[in-house]
């Protein structure tokens, strides 16, 4: 059967079910709006460990380890694990998955990692390649702020455009059978280049990706918006999701009713996170808990999730390139 | 012919994007951020003749008083990065807190602890003039510029 | 007591400078410490700061403008007593004590103590 639908996207002829989620997050994110929907919340941003880095490969081992535990699984079961995070090389990741002992894929999309490796599972699973895969991925603020921006204790000021990386880390186990959503069809996203330069205003450089996909989802599947109960983008901030609307109503298609972004259902206004969330762990914790028990429990049906990751690196920065975006999309329906 | 029409047609569209971008971005509160600047640098400085009158009142010569006085303020700033808590004043003092030289030596402390899990040559060693060193490279090749000029008109 | 008020408003409206720079210009915190060191030196090399420094105090000494400062007066007196090589021993041997101070200082914190984060 062709599941190839369009320019971009796919369609699965075994949807393969999300028969567990895990998240895990740090104090600042525990403390923030979505705090009922956290499987485990840190102490502080260390969990008595030398660096932020192991501290997020710690969260990424135990987001996983949380998620098979869910579904009565044990890790050998698992036939393929897919994960990525922000760090260089994914140093994160590796060091996390290591003590594991699965195949493993490693990805990077940015902060779209979270949907990609949903995507890249499903494909495994309903192709007949696997029949259990674990997608997984984290970041960790103060990790990714040292290797993108400042070391942590300089005085420096955040522009209100700024987002916070979220501290957290993701994890779904996808079936070929099971009690769950399931994941209906994906669409693979292209870089989007708008020439924006700025890292501290990222949701509007990732905001045409975004559209670009969403667009191109439409197109291919025949869908109109109000097919989905909820459309979610993974971290495109208060000034992006403006900027989402206006740009889709621009061609014709309105998503004001049925659309909210991950990064800006995190924080609370008093917390000072400026214009939102962002990290691969924005839509990961959210999807991993808010969205997964809105479907489990019916109040949500048909959800589209997409994923938006900024692909620019430090030195692509200092060398005043501007911002390549990508936009990743998965169907997830009850 | 095509390519750069498509080229044209992709610019115009970017620079409509980035007005609307401008349009919904939110902009800093600048007098907030004003008022803050010039309190917390102001009082920095003020701490600062203090610390030169005493010194002064001490029996040191102006220029020596001034030094002391520097050498305390690079202490205070280096100790407060240390603590934890020149970032909080730099959150909300802004340019009150990078432009005195307290904020220098936040700029050299603040990567040093950053980068100490990378050991202390190439960690805490070589990043310590991560942000310092342009300032010290310019500094001294601008003042080798005012040096040179003045040695040749003299 | 004038020159603490001197020293206040001058030095509150160096950092001001500084400010709108921050927020109204895509200037980085090390983009405007480098331009400010930058801008005290040629102003010094001018003659116009000191006159800043003799009404205004530590107003003009503490922000980073009077480090580009004592930079060149250090290079000046040097080519005053030793001529051409002056160019060169003048700007560390003035401002010594404030660079040994930083990097010995900065050395020390670094190993008592560990960066915070911003999580919690």
């Amino acid at each position: 059967m062709n599941k190839k639908r369009g320019k971009q996207s796919v369609v699965f002829s075994n949807p393969p079910v999300i028969t567990s989620t895990a998240n895990i997050v740090g104090p600042m994110e525990g403390q923030g709006l979505l705090d009922q929907y956290f499987d485990y919340t840190m102490l502080d941003n260390l969990n008595n460990l030398d660096s932020w880095e192991q501290c997020e490969s710690f969260m990424m081992e135990w987001a996983i380890k949380e998620a098979v535990n869910k579904e009565n699984s044990t890790i050998d079961m698992i036939d393929c694990i897919l994960a990525g995070d922000l760090l260089n090389q994914l140093m994160s990741t590796h060091f996390a998955l290591k003590k594991l002992e699965r195949p493993f894929l490693g990805v990077y999309g940015a902060c779209s990692t979270m949907v990609e490796s949903m995507l890249l599972g499903a494909m495994l699973v309903d192709g007949g390649f696997a029949n259990k895969v674990a997608s997984a991925t984290s970041s960790h603020h103060d990790a990714a702020e040292r290797q993108y921006r400042f070391p942590n204790e300089l005085g420096a000021q955040r522009p209100p455009s700024a987002q916070w990386t979220v501290t957290g880390a993701g994890a779904t186990v996808l079936s070929v059978f099971g009690h769950g959503p399931r994941i209906t069809s994906a669409t693979i996203g292209k870089i989007v280049d708008y020439g924006l330069k700025d890292p501290n205003s990222m949701g509007p450089a990732m905001a045409p990706a975004a559209v670009d996909t969403l667009w191109t989802h439409f197109q291919d599947t025949g869908r109109v918006p109000a097919y989905y109960d909820m459309i979610f983008t993974g971290d495109l901030g208060n000034v992006g999701k403006q900027l989402v609307i206006q740009l889709m109503q621009q061609k014709g298609l309105d998503i004001s009713s049925n659309y909210q972004d991950c990064g800006c259902m995190i924080y609370r206004e008093e917390q000072d996170a400026h214009a939102g969330a962002s990290g691969c762990a924005s839509s990961a914790i959210v999807f991993c808990g808010y969205i997964y028990n809105m479907l489990m429990n019916c109040k949500l049906k048909k959800v589209l999730l997409l994923g938006t990751g900024s692909l620019h690196s430090t030195t692509s920065y200092q060398q005043k390139e501007s911002i390549p975006c990508i936009a990743h999309a998965v169907a997830v329906e009850m | 012919m095509d390519k750069m029409k498509k080229q044209q047609k992709q610019q115009i569209e970017q620079e409509q994007y980035q007005k609307k971008v401008d349009s919904l971005t939110p902009k800093p509160p600048l007098l907030k951020n004003i008022c803050w600047a010039f309190v917390v640098g102001g009082l920095i400085c003020i701490f600062g003749q203090f610390l030169i009158n005493y010194f002064i009142g001490l029996g040191l010569d102006k220029k020596q008083a001034a030094t002391w006085a520097t050498a305390v303020l690079v202490f205070l700033g280096a100790f407060f990065t240390g603590i934890g808590v020149y970032d909080e004043l730099g959150k909300r003092a802004g340019a009150g807190s990078v432009v005195p030289i307290t904020g220098f030596a936040n700029s050299i402390v603040a990567p040093a602890m950053e980068f100490k899990r990378e050991g202390y040559v190439f960690g805490v060693g070589a990043k310590m003039f991560v942000i310092a060193g342009p300032v010290l490279v310019y500094g001294m090749v601008t003042a080798f510029i005012v040096g040179l000029i003045y040695w040749i008109r003299h | 007591m004038e020159l603490y008020v001197m020293s206040f408003v001058v030095g509150g409206l160096l950092c001001v400078c500084g400010q709108l720079l921050m927020d109204l210009t895509p200037l980085t915190p090390a983009h405007v410490l480098v331009l400010f060191v930058v801008v005290g030196a040629i102003l010094s090399g001018f003659g116009v700061y000191q006159p800043l420094v003799d009404i205004a105090g530590a107003g003009a000494t503490v922000p980073l403008l009077g480090f580009g400062h004592s930079l060149v007066v250090g290079t000046i007196e040097d080519v005053n007593s030793f001529g051409f090589i002056g160019i060169f021993s003048g700007a560390l041997r003035a401002t010594g004590t404030g660079i040994m101070a930083a990097v010995v200082f900065g050395f020390f914190m670094s190993v008592l103590f560990n960066p915070k984060g911003k999580g919690g």
